[in-house]
């Protein structure tokens, strides 16, 4: 038993570390650290940047421009991105459809996408969730119908996130009306320029624009389109959702704002000193970072253990780790936002944000406060999506307890 | 970074695993050991001896097995999954833990080989009332006398005290009574002239005892390792102490959690079992959460004890100890609600984990004093990087 990494990847640490610190320009990791909105050319300036690396998707299949990582390096280099506060490679190209079309996809399709997803040149959206199918998902409605060469998509996604910067949507449609729920799904990908696609944004709670309604209104998609089989869309989709889960637990995001909670704490005036002298907010500190040491020695675990079953099914113990991580990034928010205090309140209205007067001699100070709010109100959404916490739950009592 | 056992730990565990299962898998087995006056069954005793069990983390130089770390934690968890009531934390993590790291050779090979065979048992004798938690607080003195020592004054819950044929002794040869110097070590004979033992039961089915010293006269041999330089070894120990009581609750949580999925398999109300309810089912999830995230740093803490950076050892065993406190409250309280009525009673074995895992919790410090620890300001917050070393 050891808990130490070897020399290589200790190696292999430090390489990404410098590289993350240095080639991805600060004012993009700043605005990730600080909770700032990213510009649509932010994150592809950052993912080009990887790519050049072969550092965007490098757990896909090597001959698809994937890197020959063991499961502990591919931890290593995800906990390193966060830390570095580096914008994720689009978890849309990269975790999801990239992978669908490398397993599932034809020639001309991963010819034709894969190398275009890897370098953002494509930027992607996930038409999944609809009205009336949230967690219960399989029981969406939109359809695909065939006529000749083309299918015609009627119907209505939801929670599209940044489907406003989208290029293409890869969507689960009904094909069969007949078959039961799940065996009647194809997996589509449909070009957003297609005529009668509309796009309608959902401001949420944060008051951002993050996350869209997609419209389609008799939308003609070459059968080209159409991913593996038709009807058997939704075993893509399982396997689209089982994938990588590594950073699913977000432990490098969490470590990263609670490393930025004590650095801001010790320069926010409290009392005749400031809060890091609260022993009481200190604890609460504390107490989080405990959890997430744990967390993060569980992930390691789970990691360790597919090393040694590689090309298995995913642990069911990622369950856990996403039920355990969101919450924990959850309350790093929260801690952030009691740091703030009263500082939450006015809202961002200005790019560079509003000087609240706090010590000007902390390059930091100027922003963070008026972030914290959004953040907080942003960061409810991770408890949900992906499969809420309920639902992880009932996937653990049933695979895990036998309940 | 490999979380598997060694070969030879994982014959350790095979066998420790199922003596305990033989032993204690049943309530009645327990109960008919937890009888007085010691409170635990000699025979089993001896057995655990034969299984080379209490000599397993001592040097082969002081008859021991050369253990480590992950051997403790590997019996622990079998001893915290089977409640064994035998004394071995407080024989062998404590009481041979510490002689083994403040004693000279002479005092090690004389004591330690025995303690291994099953001859002798130890006890060590530190907290005072006034003390709760904080090691450096020790009022019992030894003050020179003739050629030796003269020792005098009163240590509290004494874990297995009543057992014990000699007491590690904690006085204050130097300094006031909250002084971390001046803190040090005696080997008594619990039968000395002077030596009072009270014995009592605790809340958990164990046993421990007030023990007070009147005019005990100790040679000058007694004393083990440096006067006045015992608190960083008390420290050490106590941080193994740690680690090891954090593997028991692990052992204990994961068949309170096995006992609770079952009875929500089988146990039958409004025509299903009461399983098939999904709050039930969510509280079952967030139980196996909690015991996880205890298992994740029971090995943080195992991987810790044995660190020579003492700031980050600290820091370790004092998150680990709090994450240890939190799950076993959670795990305990939910398994008894979980159970109902017989989750209630002494009858059923559940109920007796879950007082085993709350008085963990008040031993070794609990979560407000180590969380005061973690965040005092000169911890500069737990370690984030693992740098502990082989063990």
């Amino acid at each position: 038993m050891d808990l130490r990494f070897t020399p290589e990847e200790t190696a292999f640490r430090e390489e990404a570390r410098r590289f993350f610190r240095t080639e991805i320009p600060a004012e993009i990791r700043a605005k990730v650290s600080e909770g700032r909105t990213l510009a649509r050319e932010d994150y592809v300036t950052s993912q080009r940047i990887l790519n050049a690396k072969g550092w965007a998707a490098p757990h896909w299949p090597q001959e698809h421009g994937g890197q020959p990582w063991s499961a502990v390096k591919r931890y290593i280099f995800m906990e390193e991105l966060m830390l570095a506060a580096v914008p994720l490679p689009l978890q849309f190209n990269c975790f999801m459809v990239g992978p669908v079309i490398a397993r599932f996809g034809s020639e001309a399709q991963k010819a034709r996408f894969l190398p275009r997803a890897a370098n953002l040149d494509d930027w992607w959206c996930q038409g999944f969730s609809e009205p009336g199918a949230g967690s219960d998902l399989a029981s969406l409605a939109t359809k695909a119908v065939r006529d000749g060469d083309h299918y015609v998509v009627d119907g209505q996604k939801t929670w599209t996130t940044l489907a406003h910067y989208a290029d293409w949507i890869f969507c689960l449609v009904r094909t069969d009306p007949t078959a039961k729920k799940q065996a009647g799904i194809s997996f589509l990908l449909i070009d957003m320029k297609s005529p009668g696609v509309t796009v309608r944004p959902i401001i949420t709670i944060d008051g951002r624009h993050e996350v869209n309604e997609v419209f389609f209104d008799s939308v003609r998609v070459p059968v080209d389109n159409l991913v593996g089989a038709e009807n058997k869309g939704w075993d893509y989709a399982k396997f689209l959702l089982s994938n990588e889960r590594i950073g699913i637990a977000r432990i490098g995001q969490s470590k990263e704002r609670l490393a930025r909670v004590k650095r801001l704490a010790a320069h926010t005036p409290a009392g005749a000193g400031t809060m890091w002298d609260d022993v009481e907010f200190r604890c609460r500190v504390a107490s989080v970072e405990i959890e997430l040491k744990a967390l993060e020695i569980t992930q390691m675990r789970v990691v360790a253990a597919q090393e040694k079953r590689a090309g298995g099914a995913p642990d069911p113990a990622s369950s856990i780790l996403k039920i355990k991580g969101s919450e924990l990034a959850q309350a790093t928010t929260e801690l952030m936002l009691e740091l703030a205090g009263p500082n939450a309140l006015p809202a961002n209205l200005s790019p560079s944000g509003r000087d609240h007067g706090l010590r000007n001699d902390f390059d930091e100070a100027l922003n963070w406060a008026d972030n914290a709010a959004p953040t907080y109100f942003n960061m409810r959404k991770v408890s949900i999506y992906g499969g809420s916490n309920e639902i992880q739950r009932n996937v653990i009592a049933k695979a895990i307890l036998g309940l | 970074m490999d979380f598997e056992l060694s070969d030879e730990q994982k014959l350790l565990k095979d066998s420790v695993d199922r003596w305990a299962g033989d032993r204690y898998g049943a309530l009645s087995q327990i109960n008919a050991s937890r009888l007085p006056p010691q409170g635990f069954s000699q025979a089993h005793w001896r057995e655990m001896a034969e299984l080379g069990l209490l000599g397993l983390p001592f040097s082969e130089a002081d008859g021991g097995f050369g253990g480590g770390p992950v051997e403790t934690m590997v019996t622990m968890e079998a001893l915290g999954r089977s409640l064994a009531p035998e004394p071995y934390l407080a024989s062998v993590v404590l009481g041979g833990g510490l002689l083994a790291l403040a004693g000279n050779a002479e005092q090690r090979q004389g004591l330690l080989p025995r303690l291994a065979v099953g001859e002798v048992k130890l006890a060590l004798a530190h907290g005072e009332a006034q003390a709760r938690y904080d090691l450096e607080d020790v009022a019992t003195s030894a003050t020179p006398a003739g050629n030796g020592f003269r020792l005098e004054g009163r240590k509290t819950i004494v874990l297995n005290a009543d057992a014990a044929d000699f007491l590690i002794v904690s006085a204050r040869t130097s300094g006031d009574r909250r002084d971390p110097d001046g803190i040090s070590l005696f080997l008594v004979k619990a039968d000395s002239p002077g030596v009072t033992i009270s014995p009592y039961p605790t809340n958990d089915g164990g046993r421990a005892a007030d023990v007070s010293f009147a005019a005990v006269d100790l040679p000058a041999d007694s004393l083990l390792g440096n006067a006045d330089q015992a608190l960083p070894l008390i420290e050490r120990v106590m941080g193994q102490a740690i680690a090891a009581v954090a593997a028991e609750a692990v052992g204990a949580m994961d068949a309170l959690l096995a006992l609770t999925v079952e009875h929500l398999k089988t146990r039958k109300q409004f025509g299903a079992p009461i399983g098939a309810f999904q709050s039930l089912q969510h509280r079952a999830v967030d139980m196996l959460t909690a015991v996880e995230q205890a298992r994740s740093m029971t090995l943080y803490a195992t991987m810790m004890a044995a660190s020579e950076n003492e700031g980050e050892r600290r820091a370790a065993l004092s998150s680990a100890k709090i994450q240890i406190n939190r799950s076993a409250r959670f795990v305990g309280q939910q398994a008894v609600q979980l159970h109902g009525g017989l989750g209630m009673t002494m009858e059923y074995l559940g109920a007796h984990y879950f007082r085993r895992l709350a008085m963990i919790e008040q031993s070794f410090g609990d979560t407000p004093h180590h969380l005061r620890l973690i965040a005092s300001p000169e911890q500069s917050g737990i370690a984030s990087i693992i740098t502990a070393k082989t063990v």
